[in-house]
């Protein structure tokens, strides 16, 4: 079979696209576009199913009650997969998207916690994803908790974080802990111990994650990414030669 | 009849220093013309609340010396990369951040709206956000058994600025989607509001235009202000200036380039 090649960001979206699973309601917040390409991916598969909200888009958002209401309709039960990234991530899957250093006089500052603290309590599959993999931004301890992993049995949580998928590989994520899942095309299981600062789980054997299909990148590249450059107009230049960049990196 | 003001300068006066501002976010339609006015009025010391995150408006306002505690839930420049100005703030612990989370500040913004003092929230417990917010309570629902769950005190702002596509000269403001501009108006003591132009009617006698209508029983003021949300864009209307934020990201990247856009781009100074 011929392989055609393919980006970081083509498989990361693939990766996750398979993880969203069969779903009714697939939300998508800000400053990811990896995510909102899975998910477009997902419902171009899907044919129209399922709903896909991508925060800031007007074309790929039913809502009508402002800015909200994607959190009233995941208070509800109604959001069935979101994502979250972090400038850190640790291996209790805490996500730090506030600073690192002290609080009131951080080193770094990050943009901040965005919905992430409501987010990640309830909905049930909250997938991360970090296409920066290294002991810098996989931690052992986060610096600022804006949403913590798990919480105590008695306070009110639905839903969590499922998983990992970053640049080197796919991690699972449960009881509290990461367990390594695959090992992307290209990469090594050495390549991710030396470059992931948390303690995780991993099976006898670890598989190779699946490359994307030609017949998946055709769908990405031809369908999702001109619906991409709605919401991310540098994004899908940049990726995927979709309109013209404002500016080049 | 509600008289629109003759320029930006008068409704402004509505913004005192030191008050607490809430602003929309930055797809909402930002005021922004408002926004350089208020800067080069020298406004000091704001309370700044964005409903619930902020890119440029909140940046500008920052570097430019007038915000002394931000309320909100992040602000970047999105796709143009981190807020600078923003960041070199709280690196440099020059403003207070009060940091939180988007339906946190929705909530709190929605107890104002119904007069009461609180409304709970799911989430947020095991937060540093929570562990940083002493006026923010957990108690244990009185509905509930060993349920607990957080309180966010009520955000009354003394202004809401906001920018819309429309307003008629009864003072009725056309708002569409962006619901949560009526709430902010609905929180407030008062509300201003800049408009791409007036509405040759009345906005409530149309039943499809009145039902994304914000009642001007609620405003304070209005003005009209042509591309008055540039550089950001205009939800249904125009989109955002992606070269001009651009170059804001690198120019805004220094102090130096900062004040250099300040210069060309806020107080319109002609080079000598």
């Amino acid at each position: 079979m011929m392989k055609t090649s393919f980006r970081d960001e083509e498989l990361l979206a693939d990766v996750i696209a398979r993880l969203i699973g069969d779903v009714r309601h697939v939300a998508v917040g800000n400053a990811s576009p990896i995510p909102a390409t899975a998910a477009l991916l997902a419902r171009e598969r899907g044919k129209g199913r399922p709903y896909v909200s991508l925060l800031q888009s007007r074309k790929h958002n039913f809502f009508t009650d402002g800015g909200r209401e994607l959190f009233d309709c995941a208070g509800q039960g109604r959001i069935d997969v979101f994502f979250l990234s972090g400038g850190q991530i640790d291996g209790q899957g805490n996500v730090n998207l506030v600073s690192i250093g002290e609080y009131e006089r951080p080193k770094v500052r990050f943009p901040g916690s965005f919905g992430s603290a409501y987010l990640y309590y309830v909905v049930p599959k909250v997938i991360l994803f970090r296409t920066e993999h290294s002991r810098r931004t996989l931690v052992p301890k986060v610096d600022f908790v804006s949403a913590p992993g798990t919480n105590d049995k008695n306070v009110f949580r639905t839903g969590g974080p499922i998983g990992l998928v970053t640049n080197r590989c796919a991690f699972t994520f449960a009881d509290g802990r990461f367990k390594l899942a695959s090992v992307h095309p290209g990469h090594t299981l050495e390549e991710v111990v030396e470059n992931t600062g948390f303690e995780f789980d991993r099976p006898r054997s670890v598989s190779e994650t699946p490359a994307p299909t030609p017949e998946t990148l055709k769908l990405m590249r031809e369908v999702v990414a001109p619906q991409l450059a709605e919401v991310y107009p540098q994004f899908a230049a940049q990726v995927f030669s979709v309109g013209q960049p404002a500016f080049s990196r | 009849m509600f008289q629109p003001a003759k320029s930006i300068d008068d409704v402004i006066g509505q913004i005192a220093d030191g008050c607490m501002l809430v602003v929309p976010r930055e797809v909402s339609g930002v005021p922004m013309a408002a926004t350089r006015a208020l800067i080069r009025r020298g406004v000091k010391r704001l309370h700044l609340v964005a409903l619930p995150t902020s890119s440029l408006q909140a940046d500008l306002l920052i570097g430019a010396g007038c915000v002394e505690t931000l309320e909100t839930s992040a602000v970047s420049l999105g796709e143009f990369g981190p807020a600078p100005r923003f960041s070199a703030a709280a690196t440099a612990a020059a403003i207070k951040i009060k940091d939180a989370t988007c339906p946190a500040l929705h909530a709190a913004l929605q107890a104002s709206e119904k007069g009461v003092p609180f409304m709970p929230l799911r989430g947020l417990i095991g937060s540093d956000i929570l562990k940083y917010r002493d006026d923010w309570k957990i108690i244990d629902s009185p509905f509930g058994s060993d349920d607990p769950i957080v309180l966010l005190p009520a955000i009354k702002p003394d202004v809401a600025l906001l920018h819309a596509p429309m307003a008629d000269r009864l003072g009725n403001v056309w708002i569409g989607r962006q619901r949560e501009l009526a709430t902010m108006a609905h929180a407030a003591v008062k509300t201003v509001v800049t408009v791409e132009k007036i509405y040759d009617g009345n906005l409530l006698d149309d039943p499809t235009l009145a039902a994304g209508t914000l009642p001007g029983f609620y405003v304070e003021s209005i003005v009209v202000a042509e591309r008055g949300a540039w550089p950001l864009g205009l939800p249904d209307f125009y989109a955002a200036d992606a070269e001009h934020l651009a170059l804001y990201a690198r120019m805004a990247a220094t102090e130096a380039g900062f004040a250099e856009y300040l210069d060309k781009y806020v107080y319109e100074k002609r080079a000598a």
